[in-house]
């Protein structure tokens, strides 16, 4: 039965990622500039030219979307990568040094996970100022301490393992052990919680975007994309639509991929509460 | 020993409170350049920005303006806004009982589908019924709250006529708001049910009773309910805390006049100080919250007391 579920799951995750792909696709078989505004073509419906429309100001929607999407995707890679780097090596490093660096490291992450996590990515975001980069900033802030969390816990554990006494006795050093004995054999869970993270962060760009403190017009987010289309709603429901379904899906295959490998790998989600 | 444990963990949270007030301080230095300059612009008097300076405290040395920031705190002076020159605090509080109504509704919500939804599941588990309430569930916490408000809307209010668009005088103009805030609570607290009631039938406890002939509906309702209740509650706690970040962008969408929408027409009318008053507020009840969930799981679990 749990085969079957994941089978299914797996379909799933296709299904779901076929549209985003398709606009990726079809935006780049048509080759249409995505800022290139078009007052003759305002709120213009579907047409061979415009697959699915124009916005308010007659700029291509599905262009839009792709370059909205491609965009999600490269910060949650970006944050996701900065983040896990990041927090790896603190957990790592608190959870070897131990006693006061041990401390501080902690003190420091239950001070971030003191906040509403997109709370502080919205007031860094808006402190720092709009952009990209400011973007990816902020939501590394908040996105580092799960995994600093997680590796710790996972570390502690592992710490006094045999192999990794038996590592230690012959004078491996700390960082050969880090890469050839730790790591390895932490990174199942550390992939299970890159995947919901990656999911969390494409929805805290488009959140934080949505809300004006991230990518800033004319550049097109799928949170600045909903903000446009909301105010034209009533005109214009499609504009509000398409890009919040294209988010949903891929933020919903992300996180299906990683329930299944969760399951896949048997990690319990318990782990990272240690 | 529980008053003992209950004690240690209520004085843990004092040094963390101190760091999110002092991570909330420095958000105000974290501006690029100067603070000034980013509220009037570089082409300002010079007399005008030193005013500023002067209101914003920023002309005194880094450490005084952090001790006076913390001393303020603690004596209810929040400073004023930038914008209206009225006290924070004062603000705060005005928009503080909206966003405690949206929060009660949502977590309500939540609460009365999620436990239903995780028994079925758990009931059901491995099953065709088990597999569509997860789907459910992961469909929920997938959904962007800031897209599910505007398509809620969209069907409920413009074309169905049934409730109000936004705002909060109308009656029924909650329902909306506490479905997109409460969804993905429901969702979260759906799975961790699930997961918690298979749990609790897995236990020896349970066998036992099995054993001794208790009925299963017995079993499940009393015995298995009564230890899956355990970190049901605690993370229904977690998210009393979690639920105020997320009526940020809820009371966006639906212009709900909370503490939400407050920090976030204070970050685009760049009212730092007013800003500061907002993230700390929120943060405040969010460590009080996980405190809850502490010491709830305390008194509910004699295990966690010896655990330290």
């Amino acid at each position: 039965m749990l085969q079957t579920m994941m089978q299914t799951a797996g379909r799933t995750v296709f299904v779901l990622l076929a549209v985003p792909l398709l606009v990726l696709i079809f935006a780049l078989l048509l080759n249409v500039d995505g800022h290139a505004v078009d007052l003759d073509a305002i709120l213009a419906g579907v047409s061979g030219a415009h697959p699915l429309g124009t916005d308010a100001l007659g700029r291509d929607l599905l262009a839009r979307l792709a370059e909205g999407l491609t965009l999600s995707l490269s910060v949650g890679v970006t944050v996701v990568l900065l983040g896990s780097v990041i927090g790896i090596s603190v957990g790592v490093t608190a959870a070897w040094m131990g006693g006061w660096v041990d401390a501080l490291l902690m003190r420091v992450a239950d001070i971030v996970l003191s906040f509403p996590g997109i709370l502080l990515a919205i007031a860094l975001a808006a402190m720092l100022g709009p952009g990209v980069e400011n973007l990816v900033m902020a939501l590394v802030a908040v996105g580092w301490v799960g995994f600093a969390r997680l590796s710790r816990a996972q570390v502690l554990a592992l710490k006094h393992a045999p192999y990794v006494e038996a590592s230690q006795a012959g004078g491996s050093s700390v960082g050969y052990i880090a890469t050839h004995h730790l790591l390895p054999n932490i990174a199942a869970p550390l992939l299970v919680e890159a995947s919901f993270g990656l999911a969390a962060v494409i929805i805290g760009e488009a959140g934080l975007s949505f809300l004006g403190v991230g990518v800033q017009p004319p550049a097109a987010s799928l949170g600045t994309m909903i903000k446009e289309g909301t105010s034209l709603m009533l005109v214009e429901p499609l504009l509000v639509f398409w890009p919040g379904l294209i988010l949903f899906m891929v933020v919903m295959a992300v996180n299906l991929l990683g329930d299944r490998l969760r399951d896949r790998l048997d990690v319990k989600s318990e782990s990272a509460d240690v | 020993m529980l008053g003992r444990v209950c004690a240690i963990r209520i004085l843990q949270a004092v040094p963390t409170l101190l760091g999110v007030a002092t991570l909330v301080f420095f958000l105000l230095h974290l501006v690029p350049g100067d603070p000034v300059d980013a509220l009037l612009g570089e082409s300002a008097l010079a007399a005008d920005r030193e005013a500023m300076r002067h209101a914003l405290h920023l002309d005194l040395p880094l450490i005084q303006q952090y001790t006076s920031f913390l001393g303020g705190l603690f004596a209810g002076d929040w400073g004023n806004s930038i914008v209206d020159g009225r006290g924070v605090f004062a603000l705060i509080m005005e928009r503080l009982p909206a966003t405690a109504e949206l929060a009660a509704f949502s977590l309500v919500l939540a609460l009365v589908l999620a436990l239903p939804l995780g028994y079925w599941a758990a009931r059901h588990a491995g099953s065709s019924k088990d597999y569509a309430a997860m789907s459910f569930s992961l469909l929920g916490v997938s959904i962007p709250n800031f897209w599910l408000g505007p398509m809620l809307m969209l069907l409920f209010s413009v074309t169905l006529g049934w409730l109000p668009v936004s705002g909060m005088d109308a009656p029924g103009s909650i329902i909306l708001p506490a479905i997109t805030l409460g969804t993905a609570l429901a969702a979260i607290l759906s799975r961790m049910a699930r997961s918690s009631w298979l749990e609790a039938m897995s236990s020896d406890a349970m066998r036992t009773a099995r054993a001794s002939g208790v009925s299963e509906q017995i079993i499940w309702w009393r015995h298995a309910a009564r230890l899956a209740a355990v970190p049901v509650v605690t993370m229904f706690a977690l998210q009393l805390g979690a639920v105020l970040g997320g009526a940020v962008i809820t009371e966006t969408v639906f212009d709900w006049p909370g503490l939400g929408l407050l920090t976030i027409e204070a970050i685009q009318r760049r009212d730092y100080p007013l800003v500061q008053g907002c993230v700390l507020i929120i943060a405040g009840f969010y460590v009080l919250a996980n405190l809850l969930a502490d010491l709830l799981g305390l008194w509910l679990d004699p295990r966690q007391r010896h655990g330290g």
